[in-house]
């Protein structure tokens, strides 16, 4: 399949609350040389009247009065570096348990995560939760950033014992690839350059890993998607169907299905801003222009074959953020899965991960942050495919009646190592 | 409809980020009642602009576009302004920082002093009035610490308020903005776009701006540190003289707060050029507003600013 984010890749920061996270990224932001000379200034500034030093490299990304105060991340921050092959959207990620439903949003877009831990401390409770998360969500690569050598005298016996944990567990939850490195993120080391103080260690620093990194695939991909967005009216009567493209690409010509209809055609022209294309790629914004009249809007699903699954009934992960916990016959709750909403409620919870095992544990509730198996029951018939076959008609998310917020991110399915 | 068949090119960033935008601008539309579009003229409003008429061509945009007009605008950008959304087909809404003023809601600031952070009043008395539940702004994560916090459908409450450390949860590209009456929420299709990226885009879709982007020779007096245009908002004091310099704005703010930097940048290729090696960010070199504190930025949208 060819990739429609090719030289934009997408990462996002994940592990434990103090562990150097946001250094790691000020590091890097630094030493390529990415901020402009005022910011660095107001960095520096920043760091003198909070009494933290010349140059508090977190601060790059802790944006918030509250982050700077308190030394920690609230929320994900965005932050963009180019290189000559490569364009990067960075999610930093807060590290601490209550800020879960933000790190789960820096992660959700994420092709890659750069996990960072603490080589004194190791493979902390939280760092496997967020590896649990970023797994869930579909990051199959990982570059493990073994930070604060500089406290461990650059033992390689201590990067090794972290090497081994980090091993396991990611056998476990099935990252494709990963890359382990030494650093220093405070002092730089094998961040950007190549430390002189890691003489046993010969893989590429940080940045090399970035821009070598062949994150951003989803090998497979089950037929072509267009969940409708909007109707354009064209002159002369006619309607396209406006969407953005999953799974793999439409052409001109292609036999497709209109679901939950269940009605074939043929797609009889492909738009993308008002002029023609012969060919609709993954990630385009396209609008179709269908062979047959139909009864089409919002909601519906334009697909090819193999054709995704027509059900009322689902079994999901699902990733509570809520405050109160989610049981049978609890809040109101309205689905919202590609561009169609609809009332939804639980009919059973399977269980609950158990983070330190990797496995279900029997449970009745999901508890804010917990992560679970359920079954779902919806108003509506939703078009879905697996989370790990589409990852955007198998996911959804959960969102509070009352008050409009989304409480609950959910996946398609379930993980293989569940 | 253009009746050239475009041949499958590969995609590029700027493809990626046009298609997420355009996704974006459709979304928000078929999920909210009213939505409007926020336009001011500069160069990421008008690239807003452009995003929308491709997400709903051929037919007319689905909202309104509205303008707070702080009353110190520059001529070339009110020109601009007006001849743009004539060609978009686009319906205008101004709403006037002055109004706000005349009805004692706020202070005016006297002639030297900046109506940036007034405008926020205007902006939500705008949207309550109008009703709107949702509100396309052209602001950039890259610009400043507070905004690469912000998600890019940003809930606002009944005051119009942006609270950093309970903001909704955005998973994966599935976009939420239904709110109770009374609120709102700022979505900002061009979240992931830099400076460059904006530069980049306006060369490749071959984009109007307005003219003051582009270098021109202007009587300037420096003030603050920054150039600043003399003319019906910057008079020039006892002590400051004027000079006439080739410049060019980088950003486009209040006329009296907003600093040109001195450049020969008279094309686009020659801007992209100029901001792939700047070592001074935009806001930086060119906004007065933004140099009073640490949280600036942050303070201003907590009250409900762009």
């Amino acid at each position: 399949m060819e990739l429609a984010t090719k030289d934009l890749l997408r990462l996002a920061t994940i592990g434990s609350v103090d562990d150097g996270k946001s250094t790691l990224i000020g590091r890097l932001l630094v030493d390529t040389r990415q901020l402009f000379d005022d910011q660095l200034d107001a960095v520096v500034s920043a760091s003198e009247k909070r009494g933290v030093g010349d140059l508090d490299l977190s601060f790059i990304t802790d944006g918030l009065r509250a982050e700077r105060e308190q030394g920690i991340t609230i929320d994900v921050a965005y932050r963009y570096a180019t290189t000559p092959t490569r364009k990067f959207i960075i999610a930093d990620c807060p590290g601490h348990v209550q800020y879960t439903r933000n790190m789960a949003t820096g992660a959700s877009t994420a092709d890659l995560a750069l996990v960072v831990l603490d080589v004194a401390s190791g493979l902390k409770e939280q760092t496997r939760r967020h590896l649990c998360i970023a797994a869930l969500l579909g990051v199959r690569s990982i570059i493990v950033a073994v930070n604060k050598m500089d406290t461990v005298s650059w033992s390689e016996i201590s990067f090794q014992s972290v090497v081994d944990q980090i091993e396991t567990v990611s056998r476990e939850l099935g990252f494709t690839s990963k890359v382990l490195i030494p650093v220093s993120a405070l002092l730089g080391d094998n961040v950007v350059e190549s430390s002189a103080r890691t003489p046993w260690y010969v893989g590429p620093t940080v940045l090399e890993a970035l821009e070598a990194s062949e994150a951003g695939s989803w090998e497979v991909a089950r037929g072509a998607r267009l969940p409708v967005q909007w109707v354009l009216r064209q002159p002369g009567g006619g309607r396209t169907y406006a969407g953005m493209v999953s799974g793999e690409a439409f052409h001109v010509g292609d036999r497709v299905t209109l679901l939950p209809a269940n009605v074939e055609t043929t797609i009889k022209a492909i738009n993308f801003g008002g002029e023609s294309r012969l060919e609709a790629v993954v990630g385009l914004a396209a609008d179709l222009d269908l062979a047959d009249e139909l009864d089409a809007g919002r909601g519906d699903l334009i697909a090819s074959a193999p054709l995704p699954t027509i059900t009322k009934e689902m079994e999901a992960t699902i990733c509570w953020f809520g405050d109160k916990p989610l049981s049978v016959n609890g809040q109101r709750l309205r689905l919202k899965h590609t561009t169609k909403s609809t009332p939804v409620r639980v009919r059973d919870i399977k269980g609950v991960i158990d983070i330190a095992s990797l496995t279900i544990t029997d449970a009745s509730s999901l508890s804010t942050n917990e992560i679970g198996l359920a079954t779902l029951i919806t108003s509506d018939a939703l078009v879905v495919d697996d989370y790990r076959e589409d990852r955007v008609t198998g996911s959804f998310v959960l969102v509070d009646e009352v008050t409009n917020a989304t409480v609950a991110a959910g996946m398609v399915g379930h993980a293989s190592f569940l | 409809m253009s009746t050239t068949l475009h041949t499958p090119h590969s995609t590029d960033h700027l493809d990626v980020l046009e298609s997420h935008a355009l996704f974006i601008l459709r979304e928000v539309v078929a999920e909210c009642e009213r939505p409007v579009l926020l336009f001011s003229g500069g160069k990421d409003s008008a690239v807003l602009l452009h995003l929308a008429a491709k997400a709903f061509a051929p037919q007319q945009l689905p909202f309104p576009v509205l303008h707070i007009d702080t009353g110190q605008n520059f001529a070339e950008v009110l020109d601009f302004r007006d001849r743009t959304v004539d060609a978009v087909g686009a319906r205008l809404i101004v709403a006037k920082v002055q109004d706000s003023i005349n009805e004692g809601k706020v202070v005016d600031p006297g002639p030297l002093g900046s109506r940036n952070r007034l405008q926020t009043v205007t902006l939500l008395d705008a949207i309550t009035e109008n009703k709107f539940d949702a509100a396309f702004g052209g602001a950039r994560r890259d610009e400043d610490k507070a905004r690469a916090k912000e998600r890019i459908l940003s809930f606002r409450d009944a005051f119009g308020q942006w609270d950093p450390r309970q903001q909704r949860p955005e998973l994966w590209q599935l976009y939420q903005g239904k709110v109770n009456p009374g609120e709102h929420v700022r979505a900002f299709p061009l979240s992931d776009w830099t400076e460059l990226d904006v530069w980049q885009y306006i060369g490749r879709e071959k984009m109007d701006l307005p003219s003051i982007y582009f270098a021109h020779e202007r009587d300037v007096v420096l003030r603050d540190g920054m150039w600043l245009a003399v003319g019906e908002f910057v008079e020039p004091g006892p002590k400051e003289e004027v000079v006439r310099q080739t410049v060019r704005f980088r950003t486009v703010g209040d006329a009296n707060c907003t600093g040109a930097v001195l450049s020969r940048a008279d094309t686009i290729e020659s801007i992209i050029d100029e901001v792939a090696i700047a070592n001074v960010s935009e806001r930086g070199a060119t906004r007065g507003d933004d140099k009073f504190s640490e949280t600036a930025m942050e303070d201003r949208k907590r009250e409900g600013y762009f």
